[in-house]
Order: structure tokens, then C-alpha cells, then sequence
């Protein structure tokens, strides 16, 4: 079905097409759009599931945890301070192995208070054990709903479905809603590997050593550190897994067909511009202008931010000349993450077509594993943009980047500065 | 309140292992051991780290024979809906969850997210197990602590302020049935816990556990110290049903044998109050007698 809809209401569609059990909530711009239609739907009797209106984020998540370990598929969604005021909980749903879907409006984080756009509070989740997509319109919305239920179960590791507050939340677009059979053939019930049960006791999440441990039987349990390498190993398999999953979307639904990166124009591009979100279908027109002007500019999105897709990103940037990076979020006191990620993923290529993990055996023989500085691969530039929803002109976006090619740009590079 | 539970019908399952990893004397032991008989095994259980993680055990190994849910300190309550709504969405409602946290976790870090679940009335019991301060941690201040009492952060001149009336508190959001208890009378404190399970909605039990380590005095003593708690009016049985106060057990058996035990008879056997002046002991035992005064009013 084709409708015209905001980007909260195609969350919430697929949230009621991916048939969940507990939905746990609490209010905060620009996500309340969400969890308002998703309560429309229980009440209205269109969507079987309960929904616990709780009293505070960290509550949202812990009952999201609680209902899952229970074995019920759960949703929850937030937005800025209401995702940091979950943080404890973002990270225990990584450790415990929950596959929790939440969408993350993105929304500018205070101190000063801004209801606005930017990347601050999905980044700053970043290393939690999470897997992180980016949805850049609102049919990536709801498509990226089903499928992070998908990966989630199949990986047994929680996902966030981020988009941009506003600019996708709260803006209208045509997109396809997925036929409810088509769904039942992509997302099968969720089979927990264990839930709660009286009939089969085991006490969850306690307190695990830092050294493996002999158990009752004789057998060799893990320790702590052993969990959290096998979270790290699947978090790194899930980019295949991904990759999988989003096959079986695109034949189902013949769309898609990337989980991982959106390139655009980047086969022959000279620089290409990363981004994530919304920001990255409006580098399109960009692209137009400047490749107007002779420049052969691309725009690569990163889909799929954690697990960062390395080797798959190199594989589109080592070729161009120089690679800009335009971030709505920063790791202060250095630069953008994406930036540094992007960096140390081309860190040791080489940007004539050689490998790009390891360098050539005897070639480099000063460095180990993936090799030492670019040979000659590209440059990276880092930009700073619509940080607390300052508007992204596109004709900024053109003008910094035309100047950034030519090399005259100035620091600090962030765009739309007033100071 | 139903048949009294004897020593001679209390079952005989025990859902909680011998040889578990708590204090010698340690007063939740008791509760918990007879607290999960009263609840029986189709109960799922919600912990946030305390001095019950510790009984826990250490992975690989558990001592305790239901499912458990370990979370973190602030979320014990929430956590407990999140499973109750989820055994309503999958049609297992004859499962019982219960959220068992100690002091700190019920009344301080934790009191939000049960004051929600209160709220909401939400259908499951909260046990709180009052040791009287972040023993787990090492003798910390909570606001359950008492007044006067020596903790590792009120070091010299024992806290100054007032314990936090946590059941009051939780009468005051108007659910069916709050309710104290002291481990040192287990089939009070079983009778209680039947009883809120046989009730919709959000239940709360506050009880009272001696801590030998913590309050400073033999690992003998603990059901001594928790029944002169009881006996001096310093700790009161008590249960709050559908709105009705009434005390219970013994406390409700201290109506008729006035005066009270003086509490500094209670006082004196832990090492916490030593520093406790004759004035401050005196304001405790005025506190006290104001209390019993209003007990006798209402009945």
C-alpha cells in the first residue's frame, strides 16, 4: 500500500508489522509522534500488543530488557537526553544478548537545551554493543524496522533504527507500506534462546568472573571476558549476516540491497563526501552541481554505522582522491567519529586497486596486521554541520565543498558557522 | 488474615541451595529462604545488584531454584513489568514475578521506577529486605538507615537525619496491600507474602533484616535484635489491606501488653549506636511513644 505519511508514522508501521509483543515508552521530542500512534493502534484494537507506559526512559529500556529476556519481542524509541538517560540500560541489553529494536529520533543533546536535529545522542552510543542503522527517507524508515527485528534475532544483539528528528520525523513523503504476508515471510515469530521459565530455571546476568569457571557439571563456563569477545565477533559477523538478511528483504520486497553503504555516483568519483541520514540524499543534488561545474564528486551513506563497515567503505573510497567526511555530531576535544572511523579504516590501503586489508606481503614490511599510513590512497577532511539543527544549506554544503577541493578551505570547517 | 501458618505446614520444598554465598547470621537469608516457599515455584524473579546478588552465587553456579533476572540497581520495578507484560502477551499469567531488592535499591535509586509501577498498579509484588544501609558496598548510609546509626559515611557521628518511611510511602499510592515484616517472624512474613499474592495489582512488603556485619553485633543475635525491634515499637508489623491499617503478629499483641520494652534495650546491642547520646536516644524513644500514642487513637 502506497501512503503519504510523516517518518514517525512509518516507524510505527512497522513496528505494528513486525508483530510486537511489549512496547515500553516515555515521552520526548521529536519521538512522541511514535509512540503516540503506536498507543492509537493498541487502544483501536488494530495492533496486539501491550504497551507500558512507564516513567522514565531508564524504565523504558529496563522493561524492554525484562520482556525480552521473557522471550516477547519489544520495542521501545527515544530521542537525545532520553537515550543517555538510558545508557546503563543500552549497554546491559548489549551484554545480556537482547535483540530489542529502538528507533533513535535523532535530537540534539543538552546542555543548552535544543530539541533539534543532529547525530549527538546515537553517536555518543556507539561503542554500547548495539548495532546501528542510519535510515536516510521514510521508506528506509519503515523497511529498517523489519529488518533490525531480523538481524537483531538472528544475532541475538539489540538495534537501533536511527533517523533525523524532524527533518525525516516530522516531514511528509510518499512510501510503500509492506503487504502483512510479505512481512510473515520475512520475519518469522520470535524463538528466543531462552526465556524466563519456571519450568526450566536460570538466573540471568549474574555475577561473572573475571576468569572462566568450572560449573556443576564439570564443564567449563565462560568468564566475562570470554561474553564479551563473542559479542564483539558476532557484532563483526553481522555485517555478512546483514547482508543476508537485507538479500532475502530485497526479494521479498524488491527493494534494497545494500545493508551496509548507500554509494552514489562513487565509481569514478574524484572526492567523495560520507555521511549519515538525510543529509546524505541531500549531498545528491550537490553531486549534480558540482559534477556540473567538472568536479566528479560522489556521496557514500553509511547504512549500517556499527558494526562499521570497514573493508566495504575502503572498497568504495580508495580510488578517490580525497574523502570528506560532514558529521552532525563530534567526539569533543578531537573530531567527528565518523571521521577518525573512516580514517582508520583506510588506514594502510592503498589507493591504486591494491589490497586494502594488510597492505602487500614483502611490501610493507615495517608494519603488522592491516598495514601502515595511506600510500596513496585518499585524503580525509572532516566537516562539522547542522549541529543542534542549524539549517544545512545545500548551497553552503556546494559552496564548502568546491572550496575544499581546491584546498582553500579554512579551519575549523564547520559549516553554516556565524562566529 | 486466613489460617496461620504453623512450622509444621510451612512446605517442606526449599527453593533456595544450603552452602549459598551470604553473611553468617544474615537476616535476608532467613526471609529469602522462607519469603520463596510462601512464593512457591512458579515465580520469576527480579534482582538488582544488593546483598541478594551476593546469595545469588557466582556464574556458572546459582543458589536460588527459580528463574531470576538480574538488573541493574535503578530498575528492579520496571524490570518486573516488563516481564509481567510479556508472560501477558505470550498467555503465561499463572506465572507470578515478584521484584526483590534491598534498602538502597528499593527506597533510594530505585523508588522511582517503583513508584511508577505503583502507579500504574502494575501486578506484582515488591520485597524490600531492610538491612538499614548499602551493606553489599560496605556499611554505607541509605535512607532507610536509622537515625543515629554509625555507617562507613556518616564514620563518627552516626547519620543525623530521620529513616525514610518507605511504606508509607508506598500505602500513599493507594495500592491494595503494603505490608512490614521482620525476619524474625518467618510465618508472619509468610502468611503476608501469601496473602499479597492472592491480590490484583501492585503489592509491597517492607521487612526488616538484621545485619550482624553492619549493625555490629553476633552472628547469634540476629532473630533476638529483630524481634526486640519489634517488641521496643522501634520496628512495627503492620499491614495496610485495601486501605485498612492493622497491626499484625507481634506488634499487634504489644497493643495490650503496654508499656513497650525501652528502646534502648534494642539500641544497645549493636555497635552502630554507640556514639548515640542520652538525648538523641531519649528523641528516638519520644518518636516512638508518639507513634504508639497514635496506634492506640486508632484502634
Amino acid at each position: 500500500m502506497h501512503v503519504i505519511e510523516n517518518g514517525n508514522v512509518a516507524a510505527a508501521l512497522g513496528v505494528k508489522l513486525a508483530g510486537v509483543q511489549v512496547i515500553a515508552a516515555y515521552p520526548i521530542t521529536p519521538q512522541t509522534p511514535l509512540t503516540e500512534k503506536l498507543s492509537e493502534f493498541i487502544e483501536a484494537g488494530e495492533m496486539k500488543a501491550e504497551y507500558i507506559p512507564v516513567e522514565s526512559e531508564h524504565s523504558a529500556l529496563a522493561a524492554c530488557i525484562a520482556a525480552s529476556s521473557t522471550g516477547a519481542r519489544a520495542f521501545t524509541a527515544t530521542s537525545a537526553n532520553g537515550l543517555l538517560y538510558m545508557h546503563e540500560q543500552v549497554h546491559w541489553a548489549a551484554g545480556a544478548r537482547l535483540p530489542i529494536v529502538m528507533c533513535v529520533v535523532n535530537r540534539a543533546v543538552g546542555a543548552p537545551w535544543n530539541i533539534w536535529n543532529d547525530h549527538q545522542d546515537s553517536i555518543s552510543q556507539r561503542d554500547t554493543g548495539w548495532i546501528q542503522m542510519y535510515a536516510c527517507d521514510h521508506q528506509q524508515i519503515i523497511d529498517s524496522v523489519l529488518k533490525a527485528f531480523a538481524i537483531a534475532e538472528t544475532v541475538s544483539i539489540p538495534v537501533m533504527v536511527c533517523y533525523d528528528g524532524y527533518l525525516l520525523s516530522h516531514t511528509y513523503m510518499p512510501f510503500e507500506v509492506p503487504e502483512e504476508k510479505q512481512v510473515k515471510r520475512f520475519l518469522r515469530p520470535f524463538k528466543p534462546h531462552y526465556a524466563l521459565d519456571p519450568q526450566n530455571p536460570a538466573n540471568l546476568n549474574t555475577v561473572t568472573l573475571p576468569d572462566v569457571r568450572m560449573d556443576v557439571e564439570g564443564e567449563m563456563a565462560h568468564g566475562y571476558m570470554e561474553f564479551r569477545y563473542l559479542l564483539q565477533e558476532d557484532l563483526r559477523q553481522t555485517l555478512t549476516i546483514a547482508q543476508e538478511i537485507e538479500d532475502r528483504f530485497t526479494q521479498i520486497f524488491g527493494r534494497g540491497g545494500n545493508a551496509l553503504l548507500e554509494p552514489h555516483r562513487c565509481n569514478d568519483a574524484d572526492y567523495i563526501v560520507v555521511g549519515l541520514g538525510s543529509l546524505t540524499y541531500q549531498l545528491r543534488d550537490v553531486v549534480e552541481t558540482l559534477r556540473s561545474e567538472g568536479l566528479k564528486v560522489g556521496v557514500l551513506g553509511i547504512r549500517m554505522y556499527r558494526p562499521f563497515p570497514d573493508e566495504a567503505a575502503v572498497e568504495v573510497l580508495r580510488r578517490a582522491r580525497g574523502v570528506f567526511v560532514i558529521e552532525k555530531a563530534l567526539s569533543y576535544g578531537y573530531e567527528g567519529a565518523l571521521s577518525s572511523d573512516i580514517k582508520a579504516a583506510l588506514y594502510g590501503c592503498r589507493g591504486d586497486g591494491a589490497d586494502a586489508a594488510g597492505g602487500l606481503p614483502g611490501d610493507r614490511t615495517d608494519v603488522t596486521q592491516r598495514g601502515g599510513p595511506c600510500v596513496d590512497g585518499p585524503f580525509v577532511r572532516g566537516l562539522i554541520a547542522g549541529i543542534g539543527g542549524r539549517d544545512i544549506r545545500t548551497a553552503d554544503l556546494t559552496d564548502t565543498l568546491r572550496t575544499a577541493i581546491t584546498g582553500a578551505l579554512d579551519d575549523p570547517g564547520w559549516i553554516g558557522l556565524k562566529i | 488474615m486466613s489460617a496461620k501458618t504453623t512450622i509444621l505446614t510451612l512446605p517442606k520444598e526449599e527453593l533456595v541451595h544450603p552452602g549459598n554465598r551470604a553473611c553468617t547470621g544474615c537476616g535476608l537469608s532467613i526471609a529469602y529462604r522462607i519469603g520463596l516457599k510462601a512464593l512457591g515455584p512458579d515465580t520469576i524473579l527480579v534482582v538488582p545488584p544488593s546483598c541478594l546478588t551476593v546469595l545469588q552465587g557466582l556464574f556458572p553456579v546459582a543458589s536460588t531454584k527459580l528463574p531470576c533476572l538480574n538488573v541493574t540497581f535503578a530498575s528492579t520495578a520496571a524490570a518486573a513489568t516488563g516481564v509481567l507484560e510479556a508472560l501477558k502477551a505470550q498467555g503465561r499469567t499463572y506465572i507470578k514475578v515478584v521484584g526483590w531488592a534491598g534498602d538502597g535499591g528499593t527506597s533510594d535509586i530505585g523508588i522511582q521506577a517503583l513508584s511508577g509501577a505503583a502507579e500504574r498498579g502494575d501486578d506484582f509484588l515488591f520485597i524490600c529486605y531492610d538491612n538499614e544501609g548499602y551493606m553489599n558496598t560496605g556499611v554505607q548510609r541509605s535512607g532507610t538507615t536509622p537515625q543515629g546509626a554509625i555507617t562507613t559515611n556518616t564514620p563518627f557521628k552516626g547519620k543525623q537525619q530521620r529513616k525514610k518511611d518507605v511504606p508509607a510511602i508506598m500505602a500513599a499510592h493507594g495500592i491494595d496491600y503494603v505490608a512490614t515484616a521482620s525476619s524474625a517472624y518467618p510465618l508472619d512474613l509468610y502468611d503476608k507474602i501469601k496473602k499479597a499474592l492472592s491480590i490484583e495489582g501492585t503489592k509491597y512488603i517492607h521487612i526488616h533484616t538484621p545485619c550482624p556485619p553492619g549493625w555490629g553485633f553476633d552472628t547469634r543475635y540476629t532473630v533476638k535484635i529483630g524481634r526486640l525491634a519489634i517488641e521496643t515499637g522501634y520496628f512495627d508489623l503492620y499491614e495496610v489491606d485495601h486501605g485498612e491499617f492493622r497491626l499484625t503478629g507481634a506488634s499487634g499483641k504489644l497493643l495490650e501488653k503496654r508499656p513497650l520494652t525501652p528502646v534502648i534495650e534494642y539500641l544497645k546491642t549493636q555497635s552502630r549506636f554507640k556514639v548515640m547520646t542520652e538525648e538523641q536516644v531519649a528523641d528516638i524513644q519520644e518518636q516512638i511513644d508518639a507513634k504508639w500514642a497514635g496506634f492506640s487513637r486508632a484502634i
